[in-house]
């Protein structure tokens, strides 16, 4: 047993291995109580929502659930009535808008939140106090974002609506409604993307501007050779994280619109009310792993795309 | 360089950059200056012209009056705050232990559980609305304040854990090694010896916490009926008639809303600037 090697290293081996072991037990024990909520908060309910999906099954009686297949999908009766919610076309509505809303408005909050980060980035009198200004919409509620402006778009009081619509309601009807919420979206969430570019912006080397300077090289060539591609990567991660919120939308939609309308612009809108105000909870599973599986294949996409590494 | 060589043109694009400075900064707090001025306005002045309605009319405190003897509001208020701070300290307490862990310690399957934490911070709320909504009324908390605070931590832990790991791996390993040369369990090292130092990184994250949970409505339209949190409540705020929407009370409710986040974000600018980008870069 005693071995020359072994006393050589200082502490036995079979000591090391035995505190290493002791460490990882403590370790587990440590991650236990976090592995056990996300479980059951996010785990579990996420199977039962699959398991759902494939039944019919009332949110007020979910024991008695019948399966169905994919019928909660797709499903012909023999009358040539679709009754799976992949025929419904208020679903695609839902989709098609949620799909504009997400690529305009986070398109819009790249640029403008671009603009506004290189203005606070370059030094000026009053900078400290645009910092600041650039919080407020950010730390605003959703649903006080989306009161504030519904009272602005109000077509007999509203600053938008009276004045500069001349007394028509933007959100009557769904095809402006869906502009109009753009409007709102990009102003609540342009400030953080600007925080989030202003953040890369501070992360460069500024001798790098110098000699770009000495070369006489023109601003725009700095913006477009320099800062942009060394911006690359913090910018895809905040655009994937905006994108991933913009998907999920609902707040913004069900206070300004209503549950109807809502489901018609907000792929989320349309899962609640089926799943939550009319207790079909199968259909409204299936309809949340439909939006499940897009946002993951979104994922996969934008980090296959553009060969994100988070670590 | 410029301001010698060409004077007009300097300060022609001085003057050019300072007029974008004021767009900007009209752009960020005009709508929620013009939500305070309406909070101070009766109703029946709503429809006068822009010029009169920010000069002439009378200003009066009645809104804020109606808003603070809604009982629904005030109890709406007390919600919020239970909420909200119940989350904040749970998952502070839960992910630091787990932080510590994933920082600190070295153990199989260590990758994947942080890609676990990763996954479910990506996850959309719709996913396990249905399967959530079971959980907590089975349980018996459907609403009820710790329905709402089991349910925040799905989006408030993964945060928290990630960021409190980037922030505890980074602390001086010699802090803790003398603590364990003591014979100081694990526990007692994370309390005594990192708590102290993680400091700032658990106010960022309790504080951004905080604000997600302030303002969260999806869940908490779902799972409570009458025990509403202020977001929920202010949504819901109408008039007899949809063409009778009390523009004033809800103007004033939603100031009143967003006066403690505010007063947060000029406090804490700092550490939410930093949260903020810790949690969108590393997750």
């Amino acid at each position: 047993m005693t071995n020359i090697g072994k006393v050589s290293t200082g502490v036995p081996v079979k000591r090391q291995r035995g505190i290493e072991a002791s460490r990882a037990i403590q370790a587990l024990w440590l991650l236990l109580p976090a592995l056990l909520v996300i479980a059951l908060v996010a785990g579990y309910p996420l199977v039962r929502t699959i398991y759902f999906s494939l039944h019919e099954a009332s949110l007020t009686n979910p024991e008695q659930a019948k399966y169905l297949g994919f019928a909660n999908f797709w499903f012909t009766t023999k009358d040539g009535i679709g009754l799976g919610f992949f025929q419904d076309s208020k679903w695609w509505g839902a989709v098609g808008n949620t799909l504009l809303f997400t690529v305009v408005s986070v398109v819009l909050e790249t640029i403008l939140g671009m603009i506004i980060a290189l203005v606070v980035n370059s030094a000026f009198k009053g900078r400290a106090f645009m910092r600041t200004a650039m919080l407020i919409p950010w730390a605003i509620p959703t649903v006080v974002s989306a009161q504030m402006w519904a009272y602005m778009y109000n077509d007999n009081f509203g600053l938008i609506g009276r004045g500069l619509l001349g007394g028509q309601s933007a959100l009557a009807d769904t095809t402006t409604a869906i502009w109009a919420l753009i409007a709102v979206d990009v102003w609540k969430t342009t400030s953080f993307m600007a925080l989030l570019i202003l953040a890369g912006l501070q992360s460069l080397p500024s001798d790098m501007y110098e000699a770009a300077d000495m070369d006489g090289a023109s601003k725009a060539t700095q913006f477009w050779r320099m800062t942009l591609p060394l911006l690359r990567p913090a910018l895809l991660v905040a655009l994937i994280f905006r994108s991933l919120d913009a998907l999920r939308v609902f707040d913004v939609m069900y206070v300004m619109l209503g549950p109807n309308t809502a489901a018609q612009t907000s792929m989320t809108g349309y899962a609640r009310q089926a799943m939550i105000d009319n207790s079909q909870l199968g259909l409204g599973s299936a309809v949340s792993v439909a939006i499940f599986l897009l946002i993951m294949v979104i994922v996969v996409i934008y980090v296959t795309a553009f060969r994100v590494k988070f670590d | 360089m410029l301001a010698k060589r060409n004077p007009a043109l300097f300060y022609l694009q001085r003057a050019g950059f300072y007029l974008l400075v004021v767009v900007i900064a009209f752009y960020l707090l005009f709508p929620f200056l013009w939500a305070v001025l309406t909070s101070f306005r009766k109703s029946g002045d709503l429809g006068l012209s822009p010029f009169n309605f920010i000069f002439n009319a009378q200003t009066t405190f009645s809104n804020y009056v109606t808003v603070f003897t809604n009982d629904s509001f005030i109890r709406g208020l007390g919600y919020s705050l239970i909420t909200a701070v119940g989350t904040v300290a749970v998952s502070i307490v839960i992910g630091s232990f787990a932080a510590y862990a994933l920082g600190r310690f070295r153990f199989r399957f260590k990758a994947a559980v942080l890609y676990i934490i990763l996954g479910v911070s990506v996850f959309p709320q719709i996913a396990v609305l249905g399967g959530l909504f079971l959980v907590i009324r089975n349980a018996g908390l459907f609403n009820t304040p710790a329905g709402l605070i089991f349910s925040y931590l799905i989006f408030t832990l993964p945060f928290t854990i990630w960021v409190l790991t980037s922030f505890v791996r980074d602390i001086p390993g010699e802090l803790e090694e003398a603590a364990l040369v003591d014979g100081a369990s694990p526990l007692v090292t994370l309390f005594r010896v990192l708590f102290p130092v993680m400091m700032p990184a658990l106010v960022t994250t309790g504080l951004l916490a905080f604000i997600n949970c302030w303002n969260e409505y999806l869940f908490a339209l779902t799972f409570t009926s009458t025990n509403r949190t202020v977001p929920v409540v202010i949504g819901n705020f109408s008039g007899a008639t949809q063409f009778d929407q009390p523009w004033g009370p809800i103007m004033a409710a939603s100031i009143v809303v967003t006066i403690p986040l505010i007063a947060l974000v000029l406090i804490f600018q700092r550490n939410i600037v930093s949260g903020l980008t810790a949690g969108a870069v590393k997750g």
